[in-house]
């Protein structure tokens, strides 16, 4: 049969010879490839003190977005809810009240929104949905391990973006776009 | 004087017990920070600067661990099993000399006093019986636990280690003829200079006695008696807390021992290059003498440290042999090449002073 690519190596069932046999030229040329490795460069990240650069496209950790002056985006259409493959997103949606004007942007918004994070793939799929551009995924957060059952269910308390981070220099995400998107320099670089 | 003679060797005593011990903690972490190394890791690095005190967090562990033993396993035995191997492992350090004598007539010893346990004229006789000795502690341990695995293992143990004893013993037998003494000082002192190093003159001999001393010491790649894949953990399956500790502790002592015997025998043990040019420079009398020993003694541990290096590099570097491979290459290998070994030296020591007449003009 031919080959189909010149990579692949013919084997042989030839007898050892008595070099062979010996097996000692061959332990120590493997001593010289493990002792050559004792003093190569360390691939290992200590990791709490010293972290990978993430990649900007990461789906990490979900948060509610706010506009310019404060006001939630959300204005709980579902179609996040109705987009997500492993139904993780619920919500309850409700009338904006006179006054609330300075907290949500149109008339309807999300009086209940959770994410079952047991649930959710972290595929960006509700990202994709969000017309309102919403939701996103945070390429620079991941979502905390679980201690207990209750903690799962992340409600508009652990979700909704902080007011201080709207007044504050731009986070790594904030307004990115799916068209924004781009491998990060870092990982161009060929650093990792 | 006798009273400060005997408080001088149970001095000398106490501390090597207290570096066998020092030595062996310190290797298993040594044993991990070089596996790392080789795979490109770093290893152990928490506990304590560097991750040092990782060998007591490790012994912490096993010491608060339960101490489990099985319904139906043989009590006493279970429990004499690892400390059987922890007695063996250390009484054999007693007899290497570990470095040459001590002058310390300042404290009114008359003598000379040897940096070695016990200067017997059997050592080697000494270390070999002991040994053998520690094949029971894993044969009994395995027995006692009562589990297949454990049998198997201790099986392997013992086939596997009386097996290499054979052609280790052998392969001394070659040294023993030339040097003409059984006592390891004796041995040592033969080679004072760097050409008449044992591993010189007897290379054939060296090899086998230090593939010998890996099966002896069941590591890799001799470590079938433990093999996680085929026998769960071997002989010590059903161990747990301390006991699987002292399994541990007593391999460890073992590598210590060995690499011990090894630079004794083969690499001069306590002797190095320019010894005697150096000896011409360091003052006369009692504080150069004692120098040049405690020189010779730093050095012995050099060699060790190298050695127990080597045992892990040699772990991390070739797979583990299959059982009949094991057993094709002791019988039908080591010890027939042993055998010839004798055969040669023992000619060339009986030819020994007719090359020696026969090329006298050259001098």
């Amino acid at each position: 049969m031919e080959a189909l690519t010149n990579r692949s190596k013919r084997v042989s069932n030839k007898k050892l010879s008595l070099g062979e046999k010996l097996y000692l030229p061959a332990v120590v040329g493997g001593l010289g490839i493990t002792i050559r490795h004792f003093f190569k460069k360390k691939v290992t990240i200590q990791y709490p003190e010293e972290q990978r650069p993430m990649s900007s496209v990461y789906r990490g950790l979900h948060v509610l977005k706010r506009d310019e002056q404060g006001r939630e985006r959300c204005t709980a259409c579902g179609l996040c809810a109705v987009a997500c493959p492993a139904e993780a997103i619920s919500m309850t949606a409700s009338e904006r009240k006179k006054g609330e004007e300075h907290l949500y942007r149109e008339e309807k918004y999300a009086a209940v929104y959770e994410i079952n994070m047991l649930r959710c793939i972290f595929c960006g799929l509700c990202e994709e949905a969000c017309p309102k551009q919403a939701i996103y995924l945070q390429s620079d957060k991941l979502a905390p391990s679980f201690f207990s059952r209750t903690d799962v269910i992340y409600g508009k308390d652990r979700l909704v973006q902080s007011m201080e981070t709207i007044t504050s220099a731009k986070s790594v995400k904030s307004g990115l776009t799916t068209s924004d998107r781009y491998v990060d320099k870092v990982w161009k670089n060929g650093k990792y | 004087m006798e009273l400060y003679f005997f408080l001088a060797k149970a001095v000398i005593i106490l501390v090597i017990f207290g570096i066998t011990l020092l030595i062996a903690t310190y290797s298993t972490y040594a044993e991990r920070k070089v596996a790392a190394f080789i795979q490109d890791r770093i290893g152990p690095n928490r506990a304590g600067p560097w991750g040092l005190l990782q060998p007591i967090a490790d012994a912490g562990k096993m010491f608060f661990k339960e101490d489990f033993i099985p319904a139906n396993a043989s009590k006493w035995l279970f429990i004499a099993g690892p400390s059987l191997a922890m007695v063996t492992a250390c009484l054999t350090s007693c007899v290497v000399p570990f470095g040459s004598t001590l002058d310390l007539r300042f404290l009114g010893i008359e003598n000379l006093v040897p940096v070695q346990g016990i200067d017997v004229n059997i050592g080697i006789l000494y270390v070999f019986g002991l040994v053998s000795l520690g094949v029971y502690g894993v044969m009994i341990g395995g027995w006692a636990s009562n589990n297949k695995f454990s049998l198997l293992g201790a099986i392997r143990a013992a086939s596997q280690n009386i097996s290499y004893e054979l052609a280790m013993s052998l392969s001394i037998i070659a040294i023993i003829m030339m040097t003409g003494s059984l006592s390891i000082n004796q041995i040592v002192e033969d080679q004072d200079a760097f050409w008449k190093w044992n591993v010189f003159r007897q290379p054939v001999g060296f090899i086998i006695f230090i593939v010998c001393a890996f099966a002896e010491c069941n590591r890799t790649p001799f470590d079938l008696p433990e093999c996680e894949t085929e026998l769960i953990g071997g002989y010590h399956t059903e161990y747990s807390s301390m006991k699987l500790g002292f399994y541990l502790f007593a391999e460890y002592i073992n590598m210590f021992v060995s690499s011990a015997v090894i630079s004794a025998l083969y690499f001069g043990g306590y002797h190095f290059p320019g010894e005697s040019l150096l000896a011409g420079m360091l003052p006369d009398g009692a504080l150069g003498h004692n120098l040049l020993t405690m020189l010779g003694v730093g050095v012995f541990f050099g060699k060790i440290l190298f050695f127990i290096f080597f045992f892990m590099w040699v772990r991390w570097t070739i797979a583990r042999f299959r059982y009949d491979q094991l057993m094709n290459l002791g019988w039908k290998s080591l010890i027939p090449l042993s055998i010839l070994n004798i055969l040669v030296t023992g000619a060339v020591v009986l030819a020994w002073p007719k090359i020696e007449s026969a090329f006298a003009f050259l001098n």
